[in-house]
């Protein structure tokens, strides 16, 4: 299974506006490159990431095959209430990851 | 000189140059990059302006560039930023992100890493909750072009 990295503060004042920084470990393989035999080198991405905050999304971004292997996204929320934010990543091939964190909001 | 391109092709590598660059498929050009600008926009005018695009001006390795977009909103219900979307001019596909956010999102400020097949412009838009759109464009030198290496 793919491998993430995720920061959220644990703490926010409410109202505040937070940074998230995600990163999941995929070579997004553009399909535009080819093996020493000359053959195509399928494409296999990342097509979707999600974010939800108590189940409300909040950001998403659709990616291309410009995107850089181990895609890395940072993108804010406002820190509303305590409760969970959840990522989700999908992609070719079935692709689907998903990570939680806890953010406690005073 | 015809524009065949097998003979194309061999006449490259026949030049020394490698064959990867020989079989590279047909990059993007600012033509295609327009095209699919506006199947994004549609018919809206973009203007430029409002949006901050920052990257590099200098790149050693065209396969992660670190890109940064942000717009002055104040990020409320009324008045917003809907998206923020980046083109590039020669990579092999045009499009290389559309972000969404709304006022949940507190700041319309973005960061990923992208690839650069070649030195070119890269274009960032943004949509505002009023319909418009504004957009910024940054050159970036590439040394290391991605997408080209063998595995």
């Amino acid at each position: 299974m793919a491998e993430t990295l995720i920061s959220v503060p644990p703490r926010a004042r409410r109202g505040e506006s937070v940074e998230i920084k995600t990163l999941v470990s995929h070579a997004m393989e553009t399909g535009y490159r080819r093996s020493q035999l000359g053959e195509r080198i399928p494409r296999d991405i990342i097509r979707l990431f999600v974010c939800t905050y108590n189940g409300t999304e909040v950001f998403r971004a659709e990616l291309h095959p410009a995107i850089a292997a181990n895609p890395f996204i940072t993108f804010s929320t406002v820190a509303t209430e305590s409760g969970t934010l959840a990522f989700h990543w999908t992609g070719d091939n079935g692709f689907s990851v998903r990570e939680t964190a806890e953010i406690r909001v005073d | 000189m015809t524009h065949d391109p097998s003979r194309r092709d061999f006449l490259r590598a026949a030049a020394g140059l490698t064959v990867v660059l020989a079989v590279r498929p047909a990059e993007a050009t600012p033509a295609t990059m327009q095209d699919a600008i506006r199947a994004v926009v549609g018919t809206a005018p973009v203007t430029k302006g409002r949006v901050k695009l920052e990257l590099p001006p200098l790149s050693e390795n065209g396969n992660a560039v670190p890109l940064t977009v942000s717009l002055e909103s104040a990020m409320t219900a009324a008045e917003h930023v809907r998206a923020i979307h980046v083109f590039t001019e020669k990579n092999p596909q045009p499009e290389v992100v559309s972000f969404r956010l709304g006022p949940r999102a507190g700041r319309a400020r973005v960061s990923t890493r992208i690839r650069l097949a070649d030195t070119q412009t890269v274009i960032a838009i943004g949509e505002l909750s009023d319909g418009s759109f504004w957009s910024a464009e940054a050159a970036v030198v590439v040394t290391l072009a991605a997408c080209l290496e063998e595995t």
